[in-house]
C-alpha cells in the first residue's frame, strides 16, 4: 500500500532539484515546487501507475505580497483508488506570472485556471480560452490580490464612517 | 452536416424561463441539432472568496448559506467542520448525529427540487407542486432548529446553538412518515412513464472516464458508473456508524441521474430514521469557550467567560495558523473548503471547491449532437445552481 | 419559489400565469443579487416591457446590494431601472413578497391614466438612460 512517505520519496527521486519544501504537518502532504517542473510533475502524478493521482479536486490562486515570489497556485489531487490526497503549491513572480496549463491532462482545469487568471492575473500558457470568467470583461485589475479593497471605491451611497472601514 | 453559412446561433440568454439560474449559453445549431455551445457565467458573482478574507469566522457562515441555497445546512455545517478541523476541535456523537439528520434533510430537499424540475422541463408540472409541499415541511423543521427557512446560518463552531426541541423532533418524525407516500406518488408519475423515459434515456450522456477527467462528483458522477461518495471515502461526522447504500447508474444519461437522485432520497430517509432512533445523549455543543459562546450565568460570574464572550461577539477570535482542506458530500457533489489561516481573526484565504462550477464545464460536450429540448433537460438534470456556480 | 407553491399560493392574488416573455408582462419581479455583469441585462428586459409596467425589487440585494458590499455587486437595481416597491428581507418570507405584491396592486389601482405620458415620468426614464 503506497503511503504518503513513499510517494514523497518517489517524487524526490525524480524531481529532486525542483522540490523546494515538503510539509507533513497539515492534513495531507504539501509539496512546494518550482514553477519550471510543475507540468512534468503533474503529468508524473497522473500517468505513473505507482502514483495514480488521476482526479484534480481543485486549483486556486493565492497571494503572499511579502514573499519574493508572491503569486501562487495550489493544486489538490486525489488518488481515488487508494484514497490519498496531495497538495502541490507553486509560486511565480508578480511582474510576469506565467505557468503552464494542465488542461491537456485534466479538462476540469479549464475553468479553474480561468478563475485563477480572473482573480490573480496568473497567465496559463497554452490554455485554449484564457479570458475572464466571473468578473466583467472590462475590469482592468485583478481583484483578489491583497492590494485591492473589497468594496467598490467609486460607490457614493454608503458612508464608510458607519461601516467601520 | 451543412456548411457553416447555414448554421444558426441561438442565445439561451441569462434570463430564460427554462434555465434555472442565470447563466448564458450561445448555441451554434444546424437546424435542430446542436453543434457547439459557448458559456458565459458570472452574472451573480458576489466575490465570496474576497469577502471571506475580510470577515471574522462567524460572519462567513451566512455567506456559505448562499452558495447552494437549495441545501444551505450542508454548506454551513461543512464550513464549521472545516474550521473545527483546523482548530483541532472534535465533536461528540450527539452533535454528529444531529448534523447528519440536518444534512440528509437538506440533501433530500435538493434532490426533490432537482427531480421535480426535470419533470417540469419535460412537461409534468404537477409533480413540482406536490413535492414542494414536502419541502415546506422541511422549511418548518429548519425554522425550529435555526430560526430561518432558506438561508439557515445553522450551527456553531463546535456544535449547535440550541438542542433539538421536542417540536423539531416531532416534525422530523412526521416528515419521515409523510414523505414516502408523496415520493411514491411522484415516482408513479414519472419513473416508468413512457413519455418521460423516451425523453430522458440516452440524453446528455457522458462516459465515466470523461466525467472523471472533468472533475465530476456527486450524483452526476455516480450516474456515469463511478461510486465515489465523500461520505464513504473520507467519512466525517460519524457517517461510518451507519450502513447506507450508494446508488450507481450505468450510462450517465439524464434518466440515470434522475434515478440515482431518487434512490438517494430513499437512502437519506433511512439514514435520518436511524440517526433519530439512535440519537445519543450528551451536550449539543463542545466545551470550547474560545469559539462557542459560554453560558450566560458564567458570563455574569467569571472573568474568563466574560472575556471569551466579548471576543467572540466582537469577532476577535483567532484561529490557529495552518491550512486545511475539508470536503463534504453536498447534494451536487464534493463541496470542498480550502482554508488558509495566518493566525488572525479572518481567514487568509478561503477557497470553495464548488461542484457545480467544476462539472458545468462539461455541458457543451454533453449536448453536442442533441436537440434543443434535450439541452434544456440535460441542464436541469445536472442541477446547476447559479449561487454555487458563481460564488 | 415557495411563494408560488401550494402553501403560500401567489395565484390567489391574481398572478397565476408567469409570463415567459417580458413583452407580455406587466410586472417585473427582480429577485436575488444583481451583479454588475447582469445590470445591462436587467435594463434590457425592462426596456422590452410595454407600458404600463411596474418593477418590484424583492430582497435586500436587489433593493440596495444587501450584505454584499463588494466591487462586483450592483448596489441596488434602482441604479438601472426605476423601482416601484421594495421588499426587504434576506430572503424575504413569502408573506412579505405577497404583501409587496399587494402594494403593487394598490399602486396599479390608484395610478392616474395620464401618468405614463407626463413630463415627470419621461424625465425619470431619461435619467435612467431608457
Amino acid at each position: 500500500m503506497e503511503s504518503a512517505k513513499t510517494i514523497i520519496e518517489t517524487l524526490h527521486a525524480k524531481f529532486a532539484p525542483g522540490i523546494l519544501k515538503v510539509d507533513h504537518s497539515s492534513d495531507m502532504p504539501v509539496v512546494t515546487v518550482e514553477s519550471s517542473i510543475i507540468h512534468d510533475l503533474i503529468r508524473f502524478l497522473k500517468e505513473e501507475p505507482a502514483m495514480g493521482f488521476s482526479f484534480l479536486t481543485t486549483l486556486c490562486g493565492i497571494h503572499y505580497p511579502d514573499d519574493p515570489l508572491p503569486l501562487g497556485v495550489v493544486y489538490h489531487f486525489h488518488n481515488l483508488e487508494k484514497n490519498l490526497r496531495i497538495r502541490i503549491r507553486t509560486f511565480v513572480p508578480s511582474e510576469d506570472p506565467q505557468l503552464p496549463t494542465v488542461t491537456d491532462l485534466f479538462s476540469a482545469a479549464n475553468w479553474m485556471e480561468r478563475e485563477a487568471y480572473d482573480f490573480y492575473g496568473i497567465v496559463f500558457t497554452g490554455h485554449p480560452n484564457l479570458k475572464r470568467i466571473l468578473n466583467v470583461e472590462y475590469l482592468d485589475y485583478f481583484p483578489m490580490r491583497k492590494e485591492y479593497p473589497l468594496e467598490d471605491p467609486t460607490r457614493e451611497d454608503k458612508d464608510d464612517r458607519y461601516f467601520g472601514r | 452536416m451543412s456548411e457553416p453559412a447555414l448554421h444558426t446561433t441561438l442565445n439561451l440568454g441569462p434570463t430564460h424561463p427554462a434555465t434555472h439560474g442565470i447563466f448564458q449559453n450561445i448555441l451554434t445549431m444546424d437546424g435542430e441539432e446542436i453543434l457547439a455551445a459557448e458559456q458565459t457565467i458570472g452574472y451573480i458573482h458576489r466575490a465570496f472568496e474576497k469577502i471571506a478574507e475580510h470577515r471574522p469566522y462567524y460572519q462567513i457562515t451566512p455567506l456559505t448559506d448562499r452558495l447552494n441555497y437549495c441545501s444551505a445546512p450542508i454548506n454551513n455545517l461543512g464550513y464549521h467542520m472545516a474550521v473545527e478541523k483546523l482548530a483541532g476541535i472534535s465533536t461528540n456523537k450527539r452533535i454528529d448525529y444531529m448534523r447528519i439528520i440536518l444534512m440528509e434533510l437538506a440533501r433530500i430537499t435538493d434532490h426533490l427540487i432537482c427531480n421535480s424540475v426535470v419533470g417540469v422541463d419535460s412537461g409534468a408540472l404537477t409533480g413540482f407542486v406536490y413535492v414542494f409541499q414536502e419541502r415546506e415541511r422541511v422549511y418548518e423543521i429548519y425554522e425550529e432548529v435555526s430560526g430561518a427557512r432558506l438561508t439557515t446560518n445553522m450551527g456553531r463552531i463546535g456544535g449547535f446553538e440550541r438542542d433539538f426541541s421536542p417540536a423539531a423532533i416531532r416534525k422530523i418524525r412526521e416528515f419521515l412518515q409523510n414523505l414516502p407516500k408523496v415520493l411514491q406518488e411522484f415516482e408513479h408519475l414519472l419513473l416508468r412513464n413512457r413519455i418521460f423515459m423516451d425523453r430522458t434515456i440516452g440524453v446528455g450522456r457522458i462516459s465515466a472516464e470523461r466525467a472523471l477527467n472533468y472533475g465530476f462528483t456527486g450524483p452526476n458522477l455516480r450516474a456515469a458508473g463511478v461510486d465515489y461518495d465523500v461520505r464513504v471515502m473520507n467519512p466525517y461526522s460519524s457517517y461510518d456508524d451507519f450502513d447506507f447504500r450508494i446508488p450507481v447508474g450505468s450510462s450517465g444519461d439524464t434518466y440515470d441521474r434522475f434515478c440515482v437522485r431518487q434512490e438517494e432520497v430513499w437512502q437519506s430517509l433511512n439514514l435520518i430514521r436511524n440517526a433519530l432512533d439512535n440519537l445519543p445523549e450528551g451536550a449539543y455543543h463542545t466545551d470550547v469557550p474560545a469559539y462557542y459562546l459560554p453560558p450566560k450565568e458564567a458570563v455574569y460570574d467569571k472573568m474568563e467567560a466574560l472575556i471569551w464572550h466579548f471576543k467572540i461577539v466582537m469577532g476577535e477570535v483567532d484561529i490557529p495558523q495552518g491550512e486545511i482542506y475539508h470536503s463534504v458530500e453536498g447534494a451536487n457533489g464534493e463541496l470542498g473548503f480550502y482554508l488558509v489561516s495566518d493566525g488572525g481573526r479572518t481567514p487568509y484565504r478561503l477557497h470553495f471547491r464548488r461542484p457545480c462550477f467544476v462539472y458545468y464545464q462539461a455541458f457543451p460536450e454533453m449536448i453536442r449532437g442533441g436537440v434543443l429540448s434535450d439541452a434544456i433537460l440535460t441542464m436541469s438534470s445536472m442541477n446547476v445552481i447559479a449561487g454555487e456556480l458563481d460564488a | 419559489m415557495a411563494t408560488m407553491g401550494a402553501h403560500y399560493d401567489l395565484a390567489r392574488f391574481g398572478s397565476e400565469r408567469l409570463s415567459f416573455s417580458p413583452r407580455q408582462a406587466d410586472l417585473l419581479m427582480v429577485m436575488g443579487t444583481i451583479a454588475k455583469k447582469m445590470a445591462p441585462v436587467v435594463q434590457q428586459v425592462y426596456i422590452q416591457m410595454a407600458e404600463p409596467r411596474w418593477v418590484l425589487a424583492v430582497g435586500a440585494c436587489a433593493s440596495s446590494g444587501g450584505i454584499f458590499d463588494t466591487y462586483s455587486v450592483l448596489q441596488g437595481i434602482d441604479r438601472v431601472v426605476p423601482v416601484d416597491v421594495y421588499v426587504p428581507g434576506c430572503p424575504p418570507r413569502p408573506e412579505q413578497i405577497i404583501d409587496g405584491f399587494m402594494k403593487i396592486q394598490e399602486l396599479v389601482g390608484n395610478e392616474s391614466i395620464r401618468r405614463r405620458n407626463s413630463p415627470e415620468y419621461r424625465q425619470l426614464l431619461k435619467d435612467y438612460g431608457i
